[in-house]
């Protein structure tokens, strides 16, 4: 099998295990993971194509990888914050629960 | 070649369906860790070596330990409480719309018109990037260092107490 096809295959699935989880889940911190997992599949594509796809400048996939990556990182931290400020409101994370938009 | 990509896949695969299957949210955390380092490897194994470091660093090292705080900080005494039908129904349509999603996107893999054979892997060294990253890509570096100040400044704002507020109540 084509080596690019393969990796397409697999960021694929790591992407639908990541949207399930994020949407199966009824705790903030694991759809948090779930999203992870979709922008991890997403940085793999970018790799994947760097290394398999037609000819580019040599460096592309690796600082588009680097970016997504430092952009990921952001993004935790905040919805991290946002996981504790929700638990210091109702007392837990579980997302049935948080129905409220005004504390 | 196809070997180790496969055996890399299958074990990124397994830890992340089980950290989103499972229980207990620790051991889902730890599992995921390993499913970043697998990744990680993925990087190493397409050559792309300074991503992977990267992922090692901000992943497995950084946001697995910033999680871990995270359900620590927001643990309760009392055990999770039995599956409910609402929650089934939620997991059922999740797993449903997630395996419509993979269908879509296999499918698409499938008939994509992709190159048969790969050409000569590209090669870039850490003086490269770093050169890339002062040079044409400096702007987007300077953008992506306030993005994350100002990320970092608003989780602060989020996470931190008010308590003050507590006192004086709403004016």
């Amino acid at each position: 099998m084509n080596p690019l096809s393969l990796c397409l295959t697999f960021s694929s699935l790591l992407f639908a295990v990541g949207l399930a989880g994020a949407l199966a889940r009824n705790n903030s911190i694991l759809v948090l993971l779930g999203l992870e997992l979709m922008l991890n599949a997403a940085n793999l594509n970018f790799i994947a194509f760097w290394r398999f796809g037609p000819a580019s400048a040599p460096a592309t996939g690796v600082i588009f990888a680097i970016f997504s990556i430092a952009v990921t990182a952001a993004e935790t931290a905040v919805g991290l914050a946002l996981v504790i400020a929700l638990y210091r409101h109702q007392r837990g994370i579980r997302l049935s629960e948080a129905t409220r938009l005004k504390g | 070649m196809n070997a180790i990509l496969i055996l890399i896949a299958l074990v990124t695969l397994g830890t992340a369906v089980a950290a989103m299957a499972g229980r207990d949210l620790l051991r889902s955390v730890l599992l995921l860790a390993g499913s970043w380092t697998g990744v990680a490897a993925f990087f190493l194994w397409a050559g792309a070596e300074f991503a992977a470091f990267a992922q090692v660093l901000v992943y497995v090292g950084a946001i697995s330990m910033v999680v871990l705080f995270a359900v620590l900080l927001t643990r309760r005494a009392r055990e999770e409480p039995a599956r409910s039908p609402a929650s089934r129904a939620r997991a059922c349509s999740g797993v449903l719309a997630g395996g419509a999603v993979a269908a879509v996107l296999l499918a698409a893999v499938a008939r994509a018109p992709l190159a048969a054979a790969p050409g000569p892997a590209p090669a870039v060294t850490v003086s490269q990037l770093g050169g890339e990253l002062m040079g044409p890509q400096a702007a987007a570096l300077l953008v992506a260092g306030v993005l994350l100040t100002v990320a970092l400044v608003g989780a602060v704002v989020l996470a931190a107490g008010d308590r003050p507020a507590k006192t004086e109540d709403a004016p």
